[in-house]
């Protein structure tokens, strides 16, 4: 594509930055050439770079390439204090922040022994599967949209907004929640979360059956993403994937069963597996983790018990020296929270562990040799959320 | 009496302004006929691109343009103001000359193919003996227009939408083609007035529903391959803004952008006329042969049948948008080279059996 603007305007691959750089013409790489898919792209879900090495449609490399949002969260926490550490969390996967909260809460109680009364476990197990349900019908409009029907995006919104607004009159925010504390939530639950949840149930099953007829059932659908982005079990494990992307390669695992946290074990639901590990695969479980999530809530809201929402303990938190770890599953998959505290009112260090992150790692390999079109269906049927990954 | 007895070609308008204007009729009914067109092509652009609006709205379940006149009926209007007002910007190390010619191209081909389309029986500025021939010719300024729009846009991006967009629009053009070369041969002309007046008749004289089954096939198989040859969703892959952003028309800006729009749009109109024109009777009347409701389906003119027939296909188009997910340029060309291609090939072949057979 070298025009006479081209050359006006040295575009000879010395000139340009990283990324950019044509192949040398003698080379045998000729017809390959780099573009990049973001940072702003409609299909990055945020500001995600991706340089793909495309052979006219066929992709023969794409590296993902962070820095565009990094805040330095792990950085800051060092200069907050616990209390103030758990509203930075919830800016690292908006869409999960509830999850994301519980984790750090989690850790802080495990270090200084705080229990949580049975309505406070309650309420964190019915908020984060409402949340889980909330963040599966962003993903599910948004892969929608990626595989080029906008229709989906419009849909999985509208019943979306049911539990944002629960959300929003639990805790005021519509999208980065700041909800949970050491030994339980910030508020009780207001007296219309029950029955709204129980409302929002009942339409969300015959939404369900919309969204299948509208999507899963389409024939593009199925032909876009039936052994697209495949992954087999030694992939999953050995990038460390966890969530949809795990359970979607034959891997049975989430740390609601395995690492049984809150009061999970008291519930009965399943875990959806898959063994295709295809971008259909992961699209299954992530409308199966719907379902299981909605019997969570249907279990919870018939138990939901009076009493105190939280334990009581003292305002200022100071960890005992040593180091605390604490992992929660989140929509996207394990996420963890690693403490080392030195005794003071502010963390040593803290470390997170996002889904996300060891997720994209795994795109390059199950891109390679698709073409450029299945790039967006696997980072779709993967749900990335930037912020996570780039923290 | 044959159709052409009972409405020979005629020209009222033409032949006043010849009675009036001897000396300068030859100049005044060609500007006549091209400000109609114009302005038909005009109102027409606005129109769909409301009709889109309200339609994809009331999909999604949700109002659209509401504020702008009522409902949103002026909405085209202010669209339009924004579009003049915005800044046309040409990105570093374009083709200056290509970049502000290619999205002319598309909408020159709309006007020109405008010309043939048969409305009416009256109504039809030219009607050439071979005017499929001259269909399938212009539509291919399309192609060019966005070919040279997205390689002269300096970004790889268009240049991938371009590229898809020229290998789409030509393979499907052929199964369009062959579709289009049945009808011809069952009604025996190429002149499109002559094909929907082949059609005379009841509603099982069209072609959709004279031809035994082969005809409501043949149909779907235009839906899909003018679909494809529109560029619209599920085969919208020139644009496929979730992979290439906005394909061939990224780096356009206001008008440029608005012309490829414009054509776009009434290339919708057009397919959908086409449709009309070969299968669904075009200007005809749904006769069902029971005298008393026949009557009154003749009271409702021609053009007015022609325009509801068409906008049902457009509306059908519009349908596909936006319910289905976009496939994939293999798939799509696959769907064409395995699959069209040697069903047309068969269909026309089985067409010719029944008209020997008499069938059809």
């Amino acid at each position: 594509m070298t025009t006479q603007s081209a050359k006006k305007y040295r575009l000879d691959g010395d000139t340009l930055p990283e990324g950019f750089r044509l192949p040398q013409s003698d080379t045998e790489d000729a017809d390959e050439f780099f573009v990049n898919i973001g940072p702003q792209h409609p299909s990055t879900h945020g500001v995600l770079r991706i340089v793909a090495r495309l052979s006219g449609e066929t992709i023969v490399e794409a590296v993902p390439h962070l820095g565009y949002i990094h805040r330095g969260i792990e950085k800051m926490a060092e200069n907050q204090t616990y209390i103030q550490n758990i509203h930075l969390t919830d800016r690292l996967d908006y869409l999960s922040a509830f999850f994301n909260n519980l984790c750090f809460c989690m850790a802080v109680e495990q270090a200084m022994d705080i229990g949580v009364p049975e309505r406070g476990e309650y309420l964190r197990v019915m908020v984060c599967e409402l949340q889980r349900i909330q963040s599966h019908l962003l993903w599910w409009g948004v892969m929608g949209m990626d595989l080029g029907g906008f229709t989906p995006f419009l849909y999985g919104f509208r019943e979306r907004e049911m539990i944002t607004d629960i959300f929003e009159e639990m805790c005021g925010a519509r999208l980065t929640m700041n909800f949970f504390r050491p030994g339980g939530s910030s508020f009780d639950a207001p007296d219309t979360f029950v029955p709204r949840i129980k409302k929002f149930i009942k339409i969300m099953y015959k939404a369900l059956d919309e969204y299948h007829t509208l999507l899963t059932g389409n024939i593009i659908f199925q032909e876009r993403t039936r052994g697209v982005g495949v992954l087999s079990r030694e992939d999953v494990l050995s990038y460390g994937c966890s969530g949809a992307v795990l359970r979607a390669s034959d891997v049975s695992y989430d740390i609601r069963k395995n690492d049984a946290y809150s009061i999970y074990d008291q519930f009965d639901f399943d875990i959806p597996s898959c063994t295709e590990g295809d971008s259909l695969a992961r699209y299954q479980i992530k409308m199966e983790e719907i379902v299981q999530s909605l019997r969570i809530l249907e279990q919870a809201v018939e138990k939901f018990p009076e009493g105190p929402y939280r334990s009581q303990p003292k305002a200022v938190y100071k960890l005992p020296q040593g180091s605390y770890y604490s992992q929660v599953e989140t929509p996207r998959g394990l996420f963890g929270t690693y403490i080392v505290s030195d005794g003071g009112p502010k963390p040593y260090r803290v470390k997170y562990r996002s889904p996300n992150f060891s997720n994209l790692s795994a795109l390059n390999h199950a891109a390679k040799g698709l073409k450029l079109a299945d790039l967006v269906t696997i980072m779709s049927s993967m749900d990335f959320v930037i912020p996570d990954m780039d923290k | 009496m044959s159709a052409e007895t009972l409405y020979p070609l005629q020209n009222g308008i033409g032949n006043m302004v010849r009675s009036l204007f001897p000396e300068t009729a030859f100049i005044i009914n060609p500007a006549l006929g091209l400000i109609s067109v114009v302005i038909l092509v005009s109102i027409l652009a606005a129109f769909l691109i409301l009709l889109e609006r309200k339609v994809v709205a009331h999909f999604q379940v949700r109002l659209g343009p509401m504020r702008v006149g009522y409902h949103g009926i002026l909405q085209p209007l202010a669209d339009g103001i924004k579009l003049l007002f915005k800044e046309i910007l040409k990105p570093k190390g374009a083709d200056s000359f290509t970049f502000f010619l290619a999205p002319m191209l598309p909408l020159t081909a709309t006007f020109l193919i405008m010309v043939i389309m048969p409305f009416d029986h009256h109504l039809q500025l030219v009607d050439p003996a071979g005017g499929v021939l001259y269909v399938l010719g212009i539509s291919g300024l399309t192609v060019l227009g966005i070919l040279l729009g997205g390689w002269s846009s300096n970004n790889k991006l268009s240049l991938l939408g371009a590229m898809r967009s020229g290998a789409q629009m030509i393979s499907f053009e052929i199964s369009l083609a062959l579709i289009m070369l049945l009808i011809v041969m069952l009604s025996g002309t190429a002149s499109l007035r002559g094909i929907v007046l082949s059609q005379q008749g009841l509603i099982f004289d069209w072609w959709i529903f004279k031809l035994p089954f082969l005809g409501i096939l043949s149909f779907i198989m235009y839906l899909v391959a003018s679909t494809a040859e529109l560029n619209r969703t599920p085969f919208d892959l020139a644009e496929a803004e979730s992979e290439l952003t906005a394909g061939y028309h990224t780096e356009y800006s206001g008008m440029g952008f608005a012309m490829f729009f414009f054509a776009e749009f009434v290339n919708m109109f057009i397919s959908a006329g086409l449709a009309t024109t070969f299968f669904l009777g075009g200007f005809h009347p749904p006769l069902i042969g029971i005298s008393a409701v026949d009557g009154l389906l003749n009271i409702i003119p021609g053009f007015l049948w022609f325009f509801g027939k068409t906008f049902f296909i457009v509306f059908v188009y519009m349908w596909f948008r936006w319910t289905f997910p976009r496939v994939r340029i293999d798939q799509l060309m696959s769907l064409e080279w395995k699959m069209m291609l040697p069903a047309n090939l068969l269909l026309l072949i089985l067409g010719a059996v029944f008209m020997v057979l008499g069938w059809a």
